[in-house]
């Protein structure tokens, strides 16, 4: 038996806020102490991933450090285990929850201590959802993400706050009920619930439509795929930067992660099936939502229409099975990842000072504050894609992938990139450029040393993927050949059943 | 003689509420001790039962059953009485309804239970069923010098008294199709094609849908929550919901388990209602135990979702469900009792307002139990919710999971609601700590369990594993 490495990382977060719950003392030493504390396991936590990203096997499409434990007794077992697609999602969330404890440390005000342990218990959940091995286990980290999420939107939130973060909580519950609905009916359909096993295992033609859909329900509107994407923008609004950055960096990966393991390799039949639903969805999605994020006056609510623009491209990627359209999809998920956490930053960096996030309150800042409109002119134009950043790789290729499989899709989407430009350039010119029309912003500074060491890390691995993104491909490359082969495989099985 | 062995536990449960009659009627001003009594014989009542052979025993010609599933019930009964005695201990004296009467009724009413979970014969279930129901009448007007209280306690009689009418003409239909009042002998004697008989079933389960509050037999449960005393409140959310809901489990698994096919869709159709009456109806409510109310109804129709299946692993999952309920429940009276400022419990919700600010471990340890019980998993009412999905998809039963599912979604709002006013709002003046041991140990236990049952998910199924009704 091995050191279990997953469960420390998973649970590591978790000790930290129970050490957090437990302080005592002055109000300011609780404080002092409790980011003492939140600061040192996620960054522990993160050094702990690095390591276990280094001892990674990439010659193997296997789970790697399989653990077992018997949970339920007799038919749950508690199993984890990652390969090549998951271990991106885990250095994802372990490098982006530090980050987000620095910046809800600069810029909270209230109640800091309850933060901490709420961003400490979602990463606890989130790591939980992309080391998984078993459908229980999985909805029991993909739900209890909602508690803490939902109290981080309602307690730090904007006015609106309980109408977002109870559309949040309401939205995405419904779309799960019936995910757990398809999880119990697997269980009595082939009598296990473990990944691995169902991976080899071929579920009847007559089911595959009907899970697959109950599982698409909770992974759309977690996405989310238009038509529910209705509460992301919302619980961006409302949501303290913080927050804003753990939503759109992790949370929505969850769903596309979520969709490569389990719709591709559980349902391959009823994926293949849908495939033009999920393409004709998306490319609305991409369209639609690029449209209405140019007409926002608030700057979140763009960002946040951006992300439902940027994850249609990835659900476009996943449902191409091709290796290309896959590859993209998950180095799409984890740029976004880095782009969407570094504008929300960038948001909360002026609205920490002025505290508005209407676009038309700013102008001309790059003549009080250069260093931050070289910063966001980084990740707006990774956000568009420009070649050189990881925004371009991941959308190049979908496109590429996406090519082979639908022609008019490919034309679709590519229209989505022109539409990012736009919306892109045009917030970018609005407040960074013209003149400086407000005299009490003259007051603002510039970024200070905090912020640029959370910006830097981002910004480095920005540049640092859109030049050089072999550390991606040698990592997922094997766990997505072997996905796509035994994709083919049972594909060709049921359709030959059917022909039968 | 050897059948007093296997009654002992009733045996000595009268003998007790005889003995602090007395007491308490010679001693002056001894609540206290009657009290402490009252508590002490529930513990050895309890070890009593559990030391109960394992094997199933019929005694009184084969009218009362001593079976695991009995034991377990009668456990879990008394277990739940202690808790609610020692939480409630602080709000009965300070609203002035510490007199003796109170223990010795509870007392008398957990004796009607026992006999009721142990009945294998209508009339010893008939009789278990009045003595328990009419102590639970005068507990529910046991605040007499208050309308509401006074209110509640008619209100419930005279419902209840119907509801009893109807049981009764069930028990006598059954007696007169089957010719006798033993539950073997009915199981072997019923005649599903006979409509009288079916007649008798359908009037049985509706007094007994009565009792545990199920949708359309509800209506009494918010008025007498509301009304009757919250120590009242929290007992009646709890104690006797084990006992009918066992007797339910009984009858139905038992003598009724050949007709299974007539009362399944009666049951289903009760289970749906409840669910989606006890998440709707809640929404709008301002009281919070109006709101336990619509919650308990809620609950009960997930608890029947598992009994209509009418398995094994049906029945195993409503025990499952029922004791995780009973552990949310206490919790949530125990938050409840500790509302107190100046000596005036706060029953609003409003009042609850910005609770997390003066409050911080109570604050969690309340919307714990709140996301609990609207089954948000990693906390225990998930995996409750889970067990009876798991069987009553395990049936087919794909409607009664469907809704079942979206209730869970409906009922969060109105748990949230609470959580939105405790972490949300504006801070109030702050309540008064309590200092009562006996709350906050119930409190401290009920919340743990609830956090940390996740790691070991199958604790109460390997308890229950060997218990099964229909031999």
């Amino acid at each position: 038996m091995n050191f279990p490495i997953l469960s420390t990382i998973i649970f590591i977060p978790l000790v930290g806020s129970l050490f957090i719950l437990i302080t005592k003392g002055s109000d300011k030493n609780v404080e002092k102490n409790s980011k003492y504390v939140a600061i040192f396991t996620s960054v522990t936590n993160f050094l702990l991933s690095l390591f276990l990203w280094y001892s990674f096997d990439r010659s193997t499409s296997n789970f790697q450090f399989v653990e077992e434990k018997v949970w339920m007794d007799g038919f749950i077992n508690f199993k984890l285990g990652i390969d090549g697609i998951s271990i991106l999602f885990i250095l994802l969330t372990t490098l982006i929850t530090p980050l987000c404890i620095f910046s809800g440390i600069n810029s909270l005000k209230f109640k800091i201590k309850e933060f901490l342990i709420a961003i400490l218990v979602l990463e606890t959940l989130m790591l939980g959802v992309f080391c998984s091995l078993d459908l229980v286990i999985f909805y029991l980290f993909f739900e209890g993400g909602l508690i803490p999420m939902f109290l981080i939107i309602g307690i730090w939130g904007g006015p609106k706050r309980v109408y977002s973060s109870f559309k949040f909580f309401l939205f995405t519950l419904l779309g799960s009920v019936l995910m757990l609905v398809a999880i119990i009916s697997i269980y009595w359909i082939t009598g296990t619930t473990d990944v691995v096993t169902l991976l080899d295992l071929r579920i009847g033609e007559k089911y595959q439509y009907l899970l697959w859909l109950a599982f698409f329900s909770s992974f759309a509107v977690k996405m989310p795929m238009w038509p529910v994407h209705t509460w992301l923008p919302d619980a961006h609004v409302e949501a303290p930067t913080a927050g804003s950055v753990v939503l759109a960096a992790i949370l929505l990966k969850m769903a596309g992660y979520g969709f490569i393991r389990f719709s591709l390799g559980l349902f391959p039949l009823a994926s293949y099936y849908f495939t033009p639903m999920v393409f004709t969805l998306s490319v609305i999605a991409i369209i639609y939502t690029s449209l209405v994020a140019l007409m926002q006056d608030d700057m979140k609510k763009l960002i946040a229409y951006s992300s439902v623009a940027h994850m249609g491209f990835v659900t476009i990627g996943i449902f191409s099975i091709t290796k290309q359209g896959l590859d993209g999809s998950i180095v799409q998920m984890i740029s976004h990842g880095l782009i969407s956490a570094g504008l929300f930053l960038s948001v909360g960096v002026i609205y920490d000072r002025y505290h508005s996030r209407m676009i038309s309150s700013y102008s001309g800042l790059a003549n009080i504050m250069p260093k931050y409109a070289f910063i966001l002119m980084i990740f707006t134009l990774a956000s568009l894609g420009l070649p050189g950043t990881s925004g371009f790789v991941g959308e190049f290729l979908i496109l590429i992938g996406v090519f082979q499989t639908s022609v008019i899709t490919a034309i679709m989407a590519s229209l989505g990139i022109i539409l990012a430009a736009a919306y892109m350039l045009w917030l970018y010119k609005r407040i960074i450029f013209g003149r400086l029309i407000n005299e009490q912003m003259k007051v603002m500074k510039d970024i200070n040393k905090a912020e640029t060491y959370i910006f830097a890390p981002l910004i480095f691995l920005i540049l640092y993927f859109g030049f050089y993104p072999d550390p991606f491909f040698s990592t997922i490359d094997i766990s997505v050949n072997e996905l796509i082969k035994n994709y083919q495989i049972d594909l060709n099985y049921h359709l030959g059943n059917q022909i039968k | 003689m050897e059948t007093i062995f296997y009654i002992l536990p009733e045996l000595f449960i009268s003998g007790a509420i005889m003995f602090l009659l007395m007491l308490g009627v010679f001693i002056k001003k001894s609540f206290k001790l009657v009290n402490l009594l009252a508590i002490l014989s529930l513990v050895f009542i309890f070890a009593l039962v559990l030391n109960q052979d394992d094997g199933t025993v019929k005694i009184f010609n084969n009218g009362f059953i001593i079976d695991n599933f009995s034991i377990f019930m009668k456990a879990t009964t008394l277990l739940f009485c202690f808790f609610v005695l020692i939480s409630s201990n602080q709000y009965i004296k300070i609203n002035n309804i510490d007199k003796i009467e109170y223990p010795i009724i509870i007392l008398s009413s957990v004796l009607g239970m026992m006999l009721m979970i142990s009945s294998y014969d209508l009339i010893i279930f008939y009789l278990g069923l009045e003595l328990q129901s009419l102590s639970l009448y005068i507990l529910a007007s046991f605040k007499k010098n208050e309308e509401k209280s006074t209110e509640a306690g008619l209100k419930y009689f005279v419902l209840s008294a119907l509801a009893t009418g109807l049981l009764l003409y069930g028990c006598s239909l059954i007696y007169g199709f089957t010719g006798s009042t033993n539950f073997e002998v009915i199981r072997a004697n019923l005649d599903t094609s006979n409509v009288g008989s079916i007649f008798g079933i359908v009037f049985i389960i509706v007094g007994l849908a009565f009792k545990i509050s199920a949708v359309p037999f509800h209506m009494w449960t918010p008025d007498v929550y509301e009304g009757s005393p919250t120590s009242v409140t929290s007992f009646f959310a709890i104690v006797p919901k084990i006992a009918a809901l066992s007797v339910f489990i009984r009858f139905m698994y038992d003598p009724f388990i050949n007709a299974i096919y007539q009362w399944q869709s009666i049951v289903t159709f009760l289970a749906i209602a409840s669910m989606l009456l006890g998440s709707i109806a809640a929404i709008g409510q301002n009281n919070i135990k109006r709101l336990m109310a619509y919650s308990t109804i809620g609950h009960m129709g997930f608890a029947l979702a598992g009994l209509a299946t009418g398995t094994n692993s049906g029945l195993q999952s409503t025990i499952v469900y029922l004791t995780i309920y009973l552990v949310m429940n206490l919790g949530a009276f125990c938050c409840i009792f500790m509302l107190r400022r100046e000596n005036v419990y706060y029953e609003d919700i409003n009042d609850l307002s910005g609770l997390s600010k003066n409050h911080p471990a109570l604050s969690l340890a309340f919307i714990i139990i709140l996301f609990s019980l609207a089954g948000i998993p990693p906390l225990a009412g998930f995996f409750a919710k889970f067990y009876i999905f798991m069987s009553v998809i395990e049936s087919k039963m794909y409607l009664l999971a469907i809704i079942g599912l979206l209730t869970t979604v409906i009922s969060a709002v109105y748990y949230l609601k609470v959580v939105k006013v405790i972490y949300f709002d504006k801070p109030k003046k702050p309540f008064e700590t309590s200092d009562d041991w006996g709350l906050k140990i119930s409190l401290i236990i009920s919340t743990i369990l609830i956090l940390i049952y996740f790691m070991y998910p199958s604790l109460i199924f390997n308890i229950i594993n060997s218990i099964t009704v229909h031999q």
